[in-house]
């Protein structure tokens, strides 16, 4: 029995009908159509598919559509400006040579985007223990702590 | 017109800013799931639970039964079509028919047995559930040693032994090294299974275009030419009317220089329900049916003189093939026999590889591929010598290392090592250690009861693959550069890079070479029908040999732009400088975008001038390059947990010429994660009937961010004499360094307590357990 959902993604209110079984992850793909949350794991490890829901972190893989149902939701679509400028965030990792193959990107810059927002001054221990939700295998992690102090910095535009 | 022209500085040697990254930042790259295309089906594949069994019967009725299904296909549906390829030969290698889908046994966990196709994915893993499949489970054999012993079941029931291959290789005279040797030291070691865990699992589309019976394959890989020559074989299928696509690939590290029976599935499949479909593979299915890295065992023997001159090295090496060949397999452990020397002198050397079958799933390369399993066993080797002679680790490598008027050095096993200054970044890796005081820091923490190690490993690594003749494919790699009507530059690359970076690194390179910004520069890959033949991104080649092939094309591409600069200017000889021609006698210049324009306009060319400004470069090396370097790592365990804290990682590295620093470090800090996880924590476990204990990413610990140390990564830099630029590659050396230098590091730590040796991955419940038995494993 399909159920009916509204909620907002980056700004934008959606209206779905949509099986109670289906993941969030697949409905911000298949049905809202985004490019952006990716599957990594299907097991909450490795965060790929980290998108904020009320501005909090969460892996839409175990995430039914229904519980987003009312909630306002931000991907990595609506991190950037309107015009096309980059966050602060994308920028210092862009800077700071962050990312590889990329596939941990938007789920990395998501999750640093909430930690800056409860830590705008972390220690690298806190940026370590912040990211751990989040698996990148081709960095090392290295070039992403200093995209997230550079960002912390100010140090994110150009 | 003339033109005021200015010298641009150089981008080569330039920290610059990823091309690639705006896209990946802002989730609008596409990857192989975000492709959709109308009325595609979407497949699942059944695959066998079981390591070892036979396939008595499969009902596929309550599968097709079910909403939404176009089709389930078994293996009778595919047994005349041609098998999972195999591209490496050795003389005698057993290769068991490899089909696309299981005919009637399994061999492994995830070994595929059957496809639904149906219209949504969700659809297709309900109807996958409703296959039913009757197995007879038959004793199976996942440890290579048990599987050549005596009485262990075939894996292969033609094949008794579980043998696939023996080889046997030998330089010098080893057993007269061993006759003079004053010391022999003997240690069996272990490179552990190792699952690759690119963050993107596998996946494919393929699209059946029936007017004109040709097909794309869209394929996350790091081989699109080589895929499309494979896969037409194994369909029968023209390869002209096959073109495979690979979208942005989500790391590979070997786990994609593959070509798997999924993509030939899928080719099938789209051309038998006229309908797109698409396959993309769970984490489990990934875990369970993408290949596996590593899985050797190592007997060595090292001999010695007592003053620390090595003699001689003897190696029997047991690989863990799995149950099928993939691409390499076979390849691999004979790759760590060419490096098992080092970087040291001795010119006696015997291997003697044994090729086992078991029930897992097949190994092949994974980030190193040979050379980390060949690195671990010498650099352990060295320290244990050091040991067994009271002498510093330091002392005993640089008493042994080549020569720096040695080079090109004819190794045992028959390789030319390029150059190298091998001791250069030792001496620097010490030096910013401060390596005496950490010995005496060392000595205090002893007489303290801490156990501080400090651990050294030295490497050299084979790279740039390579020339065609030692490789089972083509070695070369071409590039095509082409100056558009505008003036604009397209660079065509045969490699096939996901996440290196040549977008940039080669358009730094165009950039300099024609004298125009950047930005006018599109670096193009991973198209079959748009890029010239190619090979891939693999073996640290991607700008060693693709970079070297590019460097050509360019020098091919500058003399065709000068000779229509010179026609132009009305000159004999012109330079290229700050995009444009300039005449050297007279200092008058046109600008490089009216030079391209008339090319293509071509309404004044003299006679026999051929319009146009492309250049197309197939280049063949002419050796691989040896990089090489030095990592040192302190490290503290606790005696009441057996955590090992890593205090400080150091790492030098020689690449050769760096052309863009800040992604050498990334490929460096990668490299070192992933011999980092191998060094403590990763491994891939099968229980004696073939389950895959560590199955999922929460029984598989690859490194998060804080396991990692802050890794201080420099350089020297030592060019190649192989490739026109100096480089040497960069992608696999921090994986080759790291291992044994967290091993030895650690090894060191435990001295006090009489161990000799650790086999990797050095868990905490490994270590305490060793430390609560007073040093015995």
């Amino acid at each position: 029995m399909k159920r009916t959902i509204s909620l907002t993604i980056n700004g934008k209110t959606y209206t779905d009908e949509v099986e109670p079984r289906l993941l969030l992850i697949h409905y911000l793909r298949e049905v809202a159509g985004l490019t952006g949350p990716h599957i990594g794991c299907e097991t909450s490890i490795c965060g790929a598919c980290t998108v904020l829901v009320g501005g909090k972190t969460v892996k839409s893989c175990t995430m039914f559509a229904v519980q987003a149902d009312g909630r306002e939701l931000t991907t990595i679509e609506g991190v950037a400006a309107a015009d096309g400028k980059l966050d602060p965030v994308q920028e210092a990792f862009w800077n700071e040579h962050g990312l590889q193959c990329g596939f941990c990107t938007p789920g990395m810059v998501l999750s640093v985007k909430h930690l800056l927002a409860a830590n705008p001054n972390p220690t690298d221990q806190e940026i370590r223990h912040g990211l751990d939700g989040n698996l990148c295998r081709c960095t090392g992690y290295q070039h992403i702590v200093n995209a997230v102090k550079a960002a912390a910095a100010g140090k994110g535009g150009v | 017109m003339a033109t005021t022209v200015s010298k641009p500085d150089l981008l080569v040697g330039k920290s610059i800013r990823r091309r690639e990254d705006p896209r990946l930042l802002t989730g609008t790259a596409i990857y192989l799931d975000d492709i959709k295309m109308p009325g595609m089906h979407h497949a699942c594949i059944v695959r066998s639970p079981h390591g070892a069994a036979r396939i008595k019967s499969i009902n596929t009725k309550p599968a097709l039964d079910r909403p939404g299904v176009a089709a389930v296909f078994t293996g009778a549906d595919i047994a005349s079509l041609g098998a999972v390829p195999c591209a490496a030969s050795l003389p005698g290698l057993r290769v068991p028919h490899h089909h696309l889908l299981a005919q009637d046994r399994v061999y492994y966990q995830g070994h595929p047995v059957a496809v639904v196709v149906a219209t949504d994915r969700y659809l297709a893993a309900d109807a996958a559930d409703a296959v039913e499949v009757e197995y007879e489970p038959l004793p199976a054999v996942t440890d290579p040693e048990k599987a050549i012993a005596a009485g262990a079941p075939a894996v292969h029931p033609e094949w008794a032994d579980n043998i696939a291959f023996t080889f046997h290789q030998e330089g010098g005279d080893t057993a007269q090294a061993f006759r003079d040797a004053e010391v022999i030291v003997k240690q069996r070691i272990t490179s552990q299974r190792l699952i690759p865990v690119a963050l993107e699992t596998r996946g494919v589309v393929a699209d059946w275009r029936p007017g004109e019976k040709s097909l794309t394959l869209f394929s996350s890989t790091q081989i699109p030419h080589l895929m499309r020559s494979l896969v037409a074989g194994i369909l029968g299928m023209p390869e002209n009317l096959l073109r495979v696509i690979t979208p942005e690939v989500g790391g590979g590290f070997g786990s994609k220089l593959n070509v798997y029976a999924e993509e030939a599935l899928m080719a099938f499949i789209a051309k038998r329900i006229n309908k797109p479909v698409k396959w993309v593979e769970s984490r489990r299915e990934n875990f369970q049916a993408t290949i596996h890295g590593r899985g050797h065992v190592d007997y060595f023997e090292l001999a010695a003189k007592r003053d620390g001159t090595m003699l001689g090295l003897k190696l029997k090496l047991i690989a863990d093939l799995g149950a099928y060949h993939q691409l390499l397999t076979p390849a691999i452990p004979t790759l760590s026999v060419l490096m098992m020397p080092g970087l040291y002198r001795f010119k006696n050397v015997t291997a003697d590889i044994v090729g086992v079958f078991t029930n897992c799933v097949p190994t092949d390369a994974y980030r190193g591929a040979g050379r980390p399993e060949a690195t671990h066993g010498i650099e352990r080797m060295v320290d244990m010598l050091a040991r067994e002679l009271n002498m510093d680790p330091v002392e005993l490598r640089l008493k042994n290392f080549v020569g720096n008027d040695e080079f090109p050095f004819p190794t045992a096993t028959g390789l030319s090592y390029d150059s190298g200054n091998y001791a250069a970044p030792l001496k620097q890796a010490l030096a910013q250690a401060g390596y005496p005081e950490l010995r005496t820091e060392q000595a205090q923490a002893r007489k303290e009861g801490r156990l501080m190690g400090i651990g050294i490993a030295t490497y050299g690594e084979i790279c740039a693959l390579g020339p065609s003749a030692a490789l089972p494919a083509g070695g070369w790699e071409s590039a095509t550069v082409k100056i558009e009507p505008s003036g604009k530059v397209t660079v065509m690359t045969g490699a096939s890079p996901h996440g290196q970076g040549e977008e940039t690194t080669f358009a730094q390179m165009a950039a300099d070479a024609l004298g125009v910004g950047i930005d006018d520069v599109l670096v193009v890959h991973g198209d079959t029908a748009v890029v010239q033949y190619g090979i891939g991104t693999f073996g640290s080649r991607g700008t060693a040999v693709g970079g070297a092939a590019l460097f050509y094309a360019l020098e091919e591409l500058k003399a065709k732009v000068r000779k229509f600069g010179a026609m132009m200017l009305d000159t004999d000889s012109v330079t290229l400088s700050g995009g444009a021609c300039v005449d050297e006698k007279t200092g008058k210049s046109i600008s490089f975008a009216e030079v391209a324009a008339a090319a293509y306009h071509a309404k004044k060319l003299p006679p026999n001038t051929e319009p146009g400004l492309v250049s197309t470069h197939f280049w063949e090396p002419p050796n691989f390059t040896f990089p090489f370097g030095a990592h040192l790592v302190v490290t503290e365990v606790d005696r009441e947990t057996g955590n090992i804290e890593i205090k400080r990682y150091i790492a030098v590295d020689d690449c050769g010429k760096i052309i863009n620093p800040l992604l050498v470090a990334g490929q460096v800090h990668g490299g070192v994660a992933q011999g980092l996880g191998q060094a403590l924590w990763e491994q891939a476990v099968y229980d004696d009937t073939g389950q895959l204990l560590t199955g999922e990413l929460t029984d598989y610990a690859i490194p998060k961010a804080h396991f990692m140390p802050w890794i201080e990564s420099s350089h020297t830099c030592t060019p190649s004499p192989v490739n026109p630029m100096g480089v040497k590659g960069v992608g696999e050396a921090g994986t080759i360094g790291c291992s044994p230098a967290v091993v030895n590091s650690v090894v060191d730590a435990l001295a006090p307590l009489g161990v000799r040796h650790i086999d990797m991955p050095l868990t905490p419940e490994k270590i305490w357990k060793m430390i609560a038995q007073g040093g015995q494993a």
